[in-house]
């Protein structure tokens, strides 16, 4: 038995070699269905993790608030009045559901130390901040309460400041220059990893908020106001509340409009992950179809050999062959084939795959399910159409078989 | 052996059904001593082929009993007859058979390799059947690349490569000149002689017939006479 399933196999790869065309036709059919779908539903994973990324150092469950009206209402003539770090303590003193309440007053500039310079972006805020936006310090310390409540020049730098001021050397306890003012580092974030798409968002400098107000601003304002959502509170309660505490302090009348919009990261990203799963399942249609194609053109080319094969399995009856013989032989040159091509297209698929993750940005990540369904479903094609034309003729009478035409 | 090594009765061979049924053999009565050379003649369209192919285990009767050393093989199913062409029987086909692309020792190993022979073998078999057929050196020829005589000859080596008891050839010179088919007529003759293959072998031509020592004539689906020859053309 093992000797007959050599022979045959033997039997079958020289039927391969000798019909090149056929075979190479078959095998590409395979390829190209089992390399796209592979392809495209990497890359639609790789996208739908580059998003979840993105999303997650939104910070989860964080509510921003900014003054001016939320996107799709005309905006008013006046400029909205801004927030003052008087509105951050009423949220956090009267608002039920916060976990921290934190300010932040965004400014840009030039950070130096001696000859290398980087040009950032400086955050005012305060150890809430840190903590919401689940940054890590890898060396040094966060702010004291007395470097917050004076207003310290003292600030905190991200890996790609580090990176490009420093380089290998210790920060802690250096001083840099921003604009005109000089700080000393007092920890160093630690990286959020290579981050994808517009953004670095290891180039920060973060200082407190005083600081920044006092010495790069020169006002009261704060741009905005991060709420971190206790997870036991229903964020849309949270939401009411700060909406009601603000508009009395900003003494909007019942009639007015609010005239700050809260950001609901929570929403934003359920929203973005929907779009990224219907951009998947998109991708997954397109690559179905490709695969779809894969398989008709191997039907194709079985059902065109099928009077060559035909004739062929006449003769090999004729001349004593069992017709179980012919068919083992016919399955094992489909299967033969079907592997070869699904392999190739695993191999093309992986290496399409890693090529084009970092162009685009976004990781590349293995998944054995789609590879092992597309493969299972391409080699089954194969096996399907090399199999049944070939079962039909194995049970004509061997004069029929070589009549065929 | 005592008795005939073929025996053909009331076997008939309906093609298609219905009002568009044509009997292509109406009742065959037939019997073939061991060791006959036997030419099997008749207008075209008379039921020469059928019968050919049913002796072959190509084709089944319709109706009718076909003996083979004294067994039924109307009753055997399709794998018994599958061994039985395996063993026993060797076919030559007007239009050659060879497998395409496949080169004439390949080709002429084929019936060995369904007998489970192992590699050495079936080379040294093949190579020894097709210098009986004078093509040694063609061995490594694919069908293309040899002529229709040789191609021919390619396919006898391939029928008697494993030594059957009965070389079934149905116009094996239909397609060839008149020197390639004395060729051909010699080599069948010789296999008959000195192997003792029982041969039945479908011509046009008297002169083929005239290697034979008996001559079966057909008409209209049935066996009109058949007649032995006092000297049969030597090899
Ligand atoms: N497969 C078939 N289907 C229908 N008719 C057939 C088939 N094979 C042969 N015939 C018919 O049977 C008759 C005998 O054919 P055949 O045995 O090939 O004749 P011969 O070989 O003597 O020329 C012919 O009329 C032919 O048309
Ligand atoms: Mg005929």
């Amino acid at each position: 038995m093992i000797a007959m399933l050599f022979t045959t196999l033997g039997l079958a790869m020289r039927e391969i070699r000798r019909h090149l065309m056929r075979s190479f036709l078959t095998v590409l059919g395979i390829i190209i269905g089992v390399g796209s779908v592979v392809t495209m539903v990497t890359l639609g994973n790789g996208t739908t993790a580059a998003v979840q990324q993105q999303i997650s150092s939104l910070g989860a469950n964080i509510l921003q608030i900014r003054p001016g009206q939320s996107f799709g209402r005309g905006g008013g003539g006046t400029q909205p009045q801004p927030f003052e770090v008087d509105d951050v303590d009423a949220i956090r003193q009267q608002v039920a559901g916060v976990v921290s309440v934190a300010p932040q007053v965004q400014s840009s500039g030039l950070a130096v130390r001696n000859a290398a310079n980087w040009s950032t972006t400086i955050y005012g805020t305060t150890n809430d901040y840190v903590k919401a936006q689940s940054w890590t310090i890898d060396r040094g310390r966060i702010f004291s309460s007395e470097e917050e409540r004076a207003g310290k020049t003292v600030c905190l730098i991200g890996a790609t400041i580090r990176r490009n001021l420093f380089r290998e050397d210790d920060p802690i306890g250096e001083r840099i220059r921003i604009r005109d003012l000089s700080c000393e580092v007092v920890g160093a974030l630690k990286s959020r990893g290579s981050s994808f798409g517009p953004g670095d968002q290891d180039d920060v400098v973060i200082m407190p908020v005083k600081a920044v107000q006092r010495r790069i601003t020169g006002n009261q304002n704060v741009s905005m106001i991060l709420v971190s959502v206790d997870p036991a509170y229903a964020s849309d309660a949270v939401q009411d509340s700060i909406k009601a505490l603000l508009r009395e302090r900003r003494r909007l009348g019942p009639g007015k409009a609010d005239d700050f919009n809260i950001f609901d990261t929570q929403q934003i990203s359920e929203t973005l992950q929907s779009t990224t799963r219907t951009l998947t399942a998109l991708l997954g249609a397109v690559a179905a179809v490709s695969l779809l194609v894969g398989g008709i053109g191997i039907m194709n080319i079985m059902l065109v050999s099928v009077t060559e094969r035909t004739r062929e399995i006449g003769i090999r009856l004729a001349i004593g062959a069992l017709g179980r013989e012919v068919l083992l032989q016919f399955l094992v040159e489909a299967v033969v084939l079907a592997s070869l091509g699904g392999i190739l297209g695993l191999g093309i698929a992986l290496g399409a795959s890693i090529l084009i993750s970092p162009m685009l940005q976004i990781p590349f990540l293995f998944n054995p399910t789609i590879n092992a369904v597309a493969f299972l479903f391409s080699a089954a094609i194969g096996v399907l159409f090399g199999y049944f034309p070939a079962r039909r003729a194995a049970r004509l009478n061997p004069i029929d078989a070589l009549r065929h035409e | 052996m005592t008795g005939p090594l073929i025996s053909l009765r009331g076997i008939t061979k309906t093609f298609g059904e219905g009002p568009t049924a044509f009997q292509a053999l109406r009742g065959i009565d037939l019997d073939i001593r061991s060791g006959d050379f036997v030419a099997v003649m008749g207008p075209s369209g008379s039921g020469k082929s059928t019968m050919m192919n049913i002796l072959g285990c190509l084709d089944v009767p319709t109706s009718g009993a076909y003996l083979f050393k004294g067994h039924h093989v109307e009753q055997l199913t399709r794998d018994e007859r599958a061994l039985l062409r395996r063993r026993y029987l060797g076919f030559v086909f007007q239009g050659y058979n060879l497998l395409a692309r496949t080169s004439a020792l390949e080709n002429v190993e084929l019936p060995l390799l369904y007998r489970g022979e192992a590699k050495k073998a079936r080379q040294e078999a093949a190579l020894a059947a097709l210098r009986k057929v004078g093509l040694e050196e063609w061995a490594d020829h694919t069908p293309a690349q040899l002529s229709g005589g040789q191609q021919q000859r390619v396919a006898i080596a391939r029928a008697i490569v494993t030594e059957p008891e009965v070389l079934l050839a149905d116009e094996p010179t239909g397609n060839l000149d008149t020197e390639r088919s004395r060729e051909i007529m010699q080599l069948l003759k010789r296999f008959n002689s000195d192997a003792g293959i029982t041969i039945l072998m479908v011509t046009h031509e008297e002169e083929m017939a005239a290697f034979a020592r008996t001559t079966v004539k057909f008409r209209d689906g049935l066996v009109e006479s058949v007649e032995d020859r006092k000297q049969p053309v030597p090899a």
